[in-house]
């Protein structure tokens, strides 16, 4: 299905498997007025792993990565991040601790430049304020500031960008939004990336390179990848392993060919073809 | 040898990403900049004392009003207070110089200080209040420092009001049209410098980002109580310089100046101007400021032709500051500086724009 270089079947990850996890999620819940967007929810990403998590709409994949970056507080359970419990923390602080993310529905600073929008994402590295700020040539700040505008140009070169880097975010198309949206999170050099749906909505190119970006980011750059996406293919051909959600719990966890074969898997999101009485063994995702 | 080469070609980049970050981006801007500069300097030797106080004027309201562009404009929330700031740098300044002596030179900055953490404190709400709540939340502080100017006698001298002192930097006195205009131009270049460089760092970036999507923002690692705590902060700063020298030009500080009419006026500054442009704050002061100048010497002029018109001068003052700035709402909402820049593309491509 996918157009993508087949990666060898099994992409082994470059940390030992024994190594910490770099995040733990320890059965997690959050409700909305009596939603349960998520019930007891439990996973580990190891160093270097590229996480995908999969499910059908409305399974609770936005509101796990919403509880992971600080933007909700699961009503239960905690999260671990390098080993420091997380869970009370406000997103900016998980931030300078290692966590970015992009939005599924797009995010940007709308009537910023696609520059300044990327140069936001150097905030926490950066040390000028609004008094070296104002003087700005004196005290440091005008050095400082082009240091990271050359970090900076480096994404954008990376991202392909270049072009787009003086035009005003909001003016953009969707494609190179959302890549402006993956450079912004690239610039606040997290080492746990959260990436939510990045190439919802795009044509195969862009599928094809914003693909390539994430292997690169997860090889070359070392960053840690949580990502939720429905493009199977991809999916299959850029994860570690893979997580499903289904109504707000966990159904399957593993390698990519250990979940495609996974009855519940199939039951709940990827296919049709299967006969009810799979579901009757399993009894049900309850 | 190598080295060299890369050094060199280190130093490039630097200076191409610096040209790119300048506050004028081309030579062409930085000329006309310059040469504003220049002339204005020179309008103290041709120009008449009253056209001096009106650009004096426009200098200290279109410092207080880039203070409030950067809270509304760039940062996205809402002050009905700012003229009590401005007020409040006045009276401050003025005590400071009076009841220990400091000199006014250090009085202005130092009650440009103090007004910071008076609008710091007032802002704290702000971290928890939006829209409609933080604009009452600011008009109760706007009543609450009227009423404090009127009750603290020691400070502002109640309902008498205060004496301020004259500018003096070595014993010279600028205690004239003349004189006092250099320190106001000399203060808002200072100042307008201070906020394109501060609008063009980490912080003032923080302040547009909270403005345009304070959720992504906060993922980007900025603390936004800190923030919209500090954008008041910032506001009142200029409003505190901005009323300090207002206090020592006029010599006399009372209280029935700061108003909340003064406070929607700074509005109207902004929003004339431009909101979110630095440039545009200055622009808005300055079409407030001569508005009703422009109307009275009309008035004058047509007196003779329309019979009752110089007797009702001061309502249509008054009535052309509201239809300006509604006016202004509706056809022009991005304000004189966009206009501004249509003019300056429309010059730059002349004679093949149309
Ligand atoms: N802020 C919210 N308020 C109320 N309900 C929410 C909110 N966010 C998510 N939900 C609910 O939680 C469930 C999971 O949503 P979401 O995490 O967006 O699913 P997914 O990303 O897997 O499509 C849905 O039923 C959704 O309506
Ligand atoms: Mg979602």
């Amino acid at each position: 299905m996918s157009a993508l270089p087949q990666v060898s079947a099994a992409r082994p990850v470059a940390s030992a498997v024994a190594a910490a996890p770099l995040l733990a999620v320890d059965a997690i819940s959050l409700t909305f007025g009596g939603i349960k967007a998520l019930t007891e929810v439990s996973f580990e990403v190891r160093p270097q792993e590229v996480f995908s998590i999969i499910g059908p709409n409305g399974a609770g994949k936005t509101s796990l990565l919403n509880c992971v970056s600080g933007r909700y507080r699961p009503s239960r359970g905690r999260i671990a991040f390098k080993g420091t419990d997380v869970t009370a923390l406000r997103p900016n602080e998980r931030c300078h601790l290692g966590i970015g993310r992009t939005f599924q529905n797009l995010a940007l600073f709308n009537h910023m430049t696609v520059l300044d929008n990327i140069m936001v994402g150097r905030h926490h590295l950066l040390k000028n304020n609004f008094f070296t700020g104002a003087l700005y040539w004196i005290g440091g700040a005008q050095r400082e500031e082009l240091e990271h505008r050359r970090a900076v140009e480096e994404i954008i070169d990376f991202l392909e960008i270049t072009h787009i880097r003086k035009a005003i975010a909001g003016t953009l198309s969707y494609g190179l939004r959302k890549r402006v949206e993956l450079a912004r999170a690239i610039a606040l050099k997290p080492d746990l990336i959260l990436l939510d749906e990045p190439m919802a909505g795009m044509n195969l190119e862009e599928k094809e390179d914003m693909a390539r970006y994430i292997l690169d980011l997860n090889e070359e750059w070392g960053m840690t990848v949580i990502m939720i996406e429905h493009d199977m293919g991809v999916v299959m051909d850029v994860s570690h392993r893979i997580m499903v959600l289904d109504f707000g719990r966990k159904i399957a966890e593993g390698a990519p060919e250990a979940i495609i074969e996974n009855p519940h898997v199939k039951t709940a999101y990827l296919g049709a073809d299967v006969e009810m009485s799979v579901v009757a063994d399993a009894g049900g995702p309850a | 040898m190598s080295g060299g080469h890369t050094t060199m070609r280190c130093g490039e980049f630097r200076t191409s990403y610096r040209a790119d970050t300048t506050i004028f981006p081309t030579p062409m801007s930085r000329r006309v900049a310059l040469g504003a500069v220049v002339l204005a300097a020179s309008f103290p030797l041709w120009l008449n004392a009253y056209y001096l106080n009106l650009l004096i004027q426009i200098g200290y309201y279109g410092i207080a009003a880039l203070g409030l562009n950067i809270l509304v404009g760039f940062t996205g929330q809402i002050s009905l207070g700012h003229a009590a700031f401005f007020g409040f740098g006045a009276f401050c300044s003025a005590w400071l110089n009076n009841r220990f002596g400091l000199p006014v030179v250090l009085a202005v900055p130092l009650a440009g200080l103090l007004t910071t953490a008076v609008g710091m404190f007032v802002g704290i709400p702000a971290g928890r209040l939006k829209g409609l709540y933080l604009a009452i939340a600011t008009l109760a502080s706007q009543f609450i420092l009227e009423d404090f100017f009127a009750r603290a006698e020691w400070f502002t001298g109640g309902s008498a009001g205060a004496l301020a002192q004259p500018f003096t930097l070595f014993g010279f006195a600028f205690n004239n049209d003349q004189r006092f205009f250099y320190v106001v131009l000399v203060a808002v270049i200072v100042m307008y410098l201070a906020g394109a460089n501060l609008l063009r760092s980490r912080d003032g970036r923080a302040y547009v980002a909270v403005r345009d999507h304070y959720l992504s923002a906060e993922i980007m690692g900025i603390n936004l109580t800190k923030y919209r705590i500090l954008a008041f902060g910032s506001a009142s700063f200029y409003a505190g310089v901005g009323g300090a020298l207002y206090g020592h030009y006029l010599g006399f500080v009372s209280a029935e100046g700061f108003t909340i009419l003064l406070s929607i006026q700074f509005l109207g500054m902004i929003i004339i101007g431009g909101l979110g442009s630095v440039m545009g704050s200055l622009l808005g002061t300055a079409f407030m400021v001569l508005l009703p100048e422009v109307m009275e010497a009309s008035a004058q002029g047509l007196g003779g032709v329309i019979p009752g018109l110089k007797d009702s001068v001061a309502y249509l003052k008054q009535m052309a500051i509201g239809l300006a700035i509604i006016l202004f709402l509706i056809f022009e909402p991005q304000g004189l500086a966009h206009r501004w820049k249509l003019t300056k593309a429309y010059w730059k491509l002349y004679p093949f724009s149309y």
